[in-house]
């Protein structure tokens, strides 16, 4: 059990350190952590194992808790099914960009310049914003 | 009555590998689209009045018995937002196959449409957490391909922080079950609200706020909610609008469902009261800042969910009964806006307001269509926002909760000022730089036009029918607050 709970602890604080990287690959990496731990967690749930449960219930003593298994068994493969998914988002990603950051919501950015300009009158609103490429890029459509 | 109730889950996904079986054969894909949701809603409207006659009925698939098996539950509160849910899957739908940039990549946008509506439909059926989280990754695994359906660089961009983000919410509600099992030795809903009482207070309060965080990431209330704006407005409109009409919702329900029923009498509705308040200061605050018909809808939908938990924090039968009308009426005219501002972006080219102007001229009809919804958001008599914030005000009055009411009244001034906004740059004056000659005729799609005008009235109808609508909130209200019938319908 102890070992258990010592996997799920490093499961999740490898997954939670890798989540807050800024490359797609470790972000995704460190969900699939996130989900292992989760996983772990959800057998220990189920107390210590036993003989395997089979029947109707009410099981006798010493046999293992079959429902938080079925659960563990349905998360993984939906653990599955949407990281195939992120990869083959965060590849998409990758050849659009041919870089594996995180990007900046370009709004926000655009946002966040007009409140700057808003400090500084002498300039103008409208120039100022032309002047980032990468912001006029965006909105030419 | 049995046999009706796993339907509407069920139908949408049997629709889904049928659709998906008839890609490439456009027409077919559209007919299994609208027969199948059409029915689905046909089917809630039936059980809706079943459930309002009857009270809260159980169903346990596959013969396992109750705390064992899955079992699908329907009680007033959740029969009344799978109806107002399909009706909006349909218009959308309509909507969707009238517009012609979703109709381009229509080979896929069936199959996971309907697969949305059958995740959409098992959150509110489904009576045990595990199940609600399989219902959950249902909806959002389809709503990942709806908003980067395309695949375009803004798309993917913003997708991938959406899939992120939910997934980590997704991780968190796995470990809540997780926790919640070992704690109790069981996920099912009515043997939870039983058994979580029995716990100490420490870990019942826990066990609510990790539920609180993981549903809040979902509902997009404060501080969890900046994933939202950045998500919603790069999709094409009809998903958007299916998003924002639906999906927050059923976090907000999720809220409601598990608050209510599991973690009834923990010290929570302050901190409810709180989050609600921020929730809507910064969601409209936000959207005064922003600059694009979409993006600022965007915001509005954080705002107003502010004034959904607002409801619930009072924890009165009022309150929850103001905020069940307020979802009610939030679904329906959220829907029509960002419909609305479909029909502006496919007229003028772009949403972004300094490139938009004049349209009170060049497209007349659009004007009633925004302003309607628009006043109705902002909170104005005599349409359907006006009562059910009304209702909230005095519910909250009741309480003496006078900071909360005042904040409330507050956001709807501001949400009344950035309408007149869109109101202003949209249809009135001139756009400095057009993305087209704003003199050349361009005919708006009759499919397109025809849903956003049933909505509009469906709006007008929740307004006039307010009193009706507001009992029937009330018995909702009063069904969630006293969960004995939903426990004895389930575990009998």
């Amino acid at each position: 059990m102890i070992v258990l709970a010592v996997l799920a602890g490093v499961l999740y604080t490898a997954g939670v350190y890798l989540l807050l990287q800024r490359t797609l690959t470790r972000i995704i990496v460190g969900l699939v952590l996130l989900g292992y731990g989760a996983n772990v967690l959800l057998l220990m749930a189920g107390g210590p194992g036993g003989v395997a449960p089979i029947g109707r219930p009410p099981f006798p003593e010493g046999v293992s808790d079959p429902l938080p298994q079925a659960l563990a068994l349905t998360a993984i493969v939906i653990t599955f099914g949407v990281t195939a998914f992120l990869l083959a988002l965060a590849y998409r990603s990758w050849l659009l960009t041919r870089d594996d950051e995180v990007e900046d919501d370009v709004e926000d950015r655009r946002i966040a310049r007009l409140a700057d300009l808003g400090r500084d009158e002498d300039q103008d609103l409208v120039a100022g914003l032309d002047d980032d490429p990468e912001i006029t890029e965006e909105f030419t459509p | 009555m049995r046999l009706l109730l796993p339907l509407p889950l069920v139908l949408p996904l049997a629709a889904a590998g049928l659709s998906l079986a008839l890609h490439g054969h456009r027409l077919a894909q559209r007919a299994v689209s609208l027969v199948t949701i059409t029915s689905v809603v046909v089917i809630s409207a039936v059980l809706l009045a079943r459930v309002e006659q009857d009270g809260p009925t159980a169903v346990d698939v596959g013969a396992w018995g109750a705390p064992v098996g899955i079992t699908l539950v329907l009680d007033l509160f959740a029969a009344m937002m799978l109806l107002v849910s399909a009706a909006m899957v349909l218009v959308v739908l309509v909507y969707a196959i009238g517009s012609p940039r979703t109709s381009d990549q229509a080979r896929y946008f069936h199959p996971v449409y309907l697969v949305l509506a059958a995740g959409v439909s098992g959150s509110f059926l489904t009576g045990d957490l595990f199940n609600l989280f399989v219902a959950f990754e249902i909806m959002l695994t389809a709503s990942y391909v709806l908003i980067t359906l395309g695949g375009s660089h803004a798309q993917v961009r913003s997708g991938m922080t959406y899939v992120v983000i939910s997934l980590v919410a997704s991780m968190l509600f796995l470990t809540g079950v997780a926790f919640v099992y070992a704690a109790t030795g069981t996920v099912n809903l009515a043997h939870l609200a039983g058994r979580v009482a029995e716990l100490p207070d420490g870990i019942r309060l826990a066990l609510a706020l990790l539920f609180l965080v993981v549903f809040g990431i979902k509902a997009a209330i404060f501080p969890l909610f900046f994933w939202l704006p950045d998500a919603y407005p790069t999709a094409p409109t009809p998903v958007t609008a299916i998003f924002a009409g639906l999906l927050t919702k059923v976090g907000v329900y999720a809220i409601f469902r598990t608050q209510t029923l599991v973690f009834p009498g923990t010290r929570i509705s302050t901190v409810l009261l709180v989050v609600a308040c921020t929730t809507m200061l910064v969601g409209v605050l936000g959207a005064i800042a922003q600059n694009d018909v979409k993006r600022i809808l965007s915001f509005h939908i954080v705002s107003q969910i502010g004034y959904m938990i607002l409801g619930l924090g009072f924890f009165t039968v009022a309150g929850v009964a103001g905020a069940i009308f307020y979802i009610v009426h939030h679904i329906v005219v959220k829907t029509t806006l960002f419909l609305v501002g479909g029909l502006v972006e496919h007229h003028a080219g772009t949403g972004a307001l300094d490139r938009v102007g004049g349209l009170v001229r060049h497209a007349p009809v659009l004007a009633p269509l925004f302003l309607l919804p628009a006043l109705s958001l902002a909170g104005l008599p005599p349409f359907s926002g006006f009562v059910a914030k009304l209702a909230l005000v005095q519910a909250g009055l009741a309480d003496e909760h006078y900071v909360a009411v005042g904040i409330s009244l507050l956001v709807s001034i501001l949400t009344l000022f950035s309408m007149t906004k869109i109101w202003g740059a949209v249809f009135w004056g001139e756009a400095e730089d057009p993305v087209h000659d704003p003199d050349e005729k361009r005919p708006l799609p009759r499919l397109m036009v025809a849903p956003t005008v049933a909505l509009v009235l469906v709006s007008l109808a929740i307004a006039g029918g307010a009193g009706p609508v507001w009992r029937l909130s009330e018995r909702a209200a009063a069904g969630l607050l006293d969960a004995r019938p939903y426990v004895e319908a389930v575990l009998g």
